[in-house]
């Protein structure tokens, strides 16, 4: 049974709420604080550890408050395609990064 | 004719149909940002040193903005929960607060783009950057026929670098103040708007296709808010699978920003 088939109850969902929020404001703060923060030399690992974040903050709105955790298997199904797609097109985006043209200034 | 499914899930797919059509126009949603996204990874990667621009956006105003967006999410969530407990007294309250945070996300996002457009960095005939926001131009200013003065709260820098890292040491210990320069010492001008480089042409295309998105799901919340009483009444079933499929968009409108927000704002 999918969330939105089970009976429900404003009160847990108010709970349900406060919970979200307040890892959000965490991870909020938690990506803030890395971003000033004196962490390696250049840019590289900051940009990691910040992604690292936003995917958690990312996975609570989809998990929870999308319902995506206790969605039916089509659904899934139609985003493992949509993951696979989306990391083809930034996978060949990275593969072509150092490819120029024969006969460009910078080649 | 009735349409089938609306209320009840197919069986083959145990879903209604509306709630297959939302998930499966999010995926292209995905891709659609997704393609913008690895434009912003290429212009990144592909600028020459110490030429990407960092801290040139409020953090401040962003961290406001993500507030807003996660709060207008968790009101979508509760208005959806109110119409399956069939109180359309909270779910008008709660969508109410939905659109109000809609609102006030669009309205800074505005003082945003306003304060990008009349911040300008104008090149001199010596080579040096005059950089800072818009104070005033005189009546005679144009830059065409070179007369009048620009004035703009800012500084002066040597090298356009100076320009790019507003974090650095350097950026934050120099003193603004007002710089008038005359039109005949202009060799270019222009404001930071899209065309002014790459950071600013993705920034604007970024944020402005999700601005759109902002808009397009507050219209749609704001209808079934202001006249969807009467659905309401007649099939209440019906109407709450409408107040999901466009909570789902809204939140998936929260999950873009997620990640544009540390993307622009914080990298």
């Amino acid at each position: 049974m999918s969330e939105s088939e089970k009976p429900v109850s404003l009160q847990s969902y108010f709970r349900l709420c406060g919970v979200v929020f307040f890892v959000v404001l965490c991870t909020t703060s938690a990506m803030i604080a890395t971003s000033f923060a004196h962490i390696g030399d250049g840019w590289t690992l900051k940009v990691a550890l910040i992604l690292a974040i936003a995917v958690v903050n990312a996975f609570l709105v989809a998990g929870f408050l999308m319902h995506l955790l206790s969605e039916k298997k089509l659904i899934f199904t139609v985003l493992i395609f949509t993951v696979f797609f989306f990391a083809g097109l930034m996978g060949l985006t990275m593969w072509a990064m150092s490819d120029f043209p024969t006969g460009t200034a910078i080649h | 004719m009735e349409i089938p499914y609306t209320v009840q899930n197919r069986p083959d797919t145990g879903l209604y149909n509306a709630k297959l059509g939302i998930w499966l126009f999010l995926a292209s949603e995905v891709m659609l940002f997704g393609g913008l996204f690895s434009a912003y990874v290429l212009l990144r990667v592909g600028a020459e040193p110490g030429m990407w621009p960092h801290g040139w956006l409020n953090v401040t105003l962003g961290t406001i903005n993500t507030l807003l967006l996660a709060l207008s999410a968790i009101t979508t969530l509760l208005a959806w929960a109110a119409c399956k407990v069939r109180d359309f007294t909270k779910f008008k309250i709660f969508h109410a607060c939905t659109i109000l945070l809609a609102l006030t996300f669009l309205g800074i996002k505005s003082y945003e783009y306003h304060d990008k457009l009349i911040h300008y960095e104008i090149k001199l005939n010596n080579g040096t950057f005059a950089d800072g926001h818009l104070v005033e131009k005189s009546k005679d200013f144009d830059l065409a026929k070179k007369t009048g003065t620009v004035t703009l709260h800012g500084r002066i820098v040597t090298d356009e670098k100076d320009l790019m890292d507003l974090r650095s040491p350097e950026a934050k210990a120099a003193k603004l103040g007002e710089v008038t320069v005359a039109a005949t010492d202009i060799k270019s001008m222009g404001n930071y708007g899209p065309r002014h480089n790459t950071f600013t042409a993705i920034y604007f295309t970024l944020t402005g296709l999700h601005a759109l998105h902002i808009l397009g799901g507050t219209i749609v919340i704001f209808y079934m808010w202001a006249f969807g009483g009467s659905m309401w009444k007649t099939d209440p079933e019906r109407f709450t699978n409408r107040i999901e499929v466009s909570g789902l968009f809204w939140h998936f409108v929260d999950l873009v920003w997620i990640f544009l927000f540390p993307v622009l704002y914080l990298t």
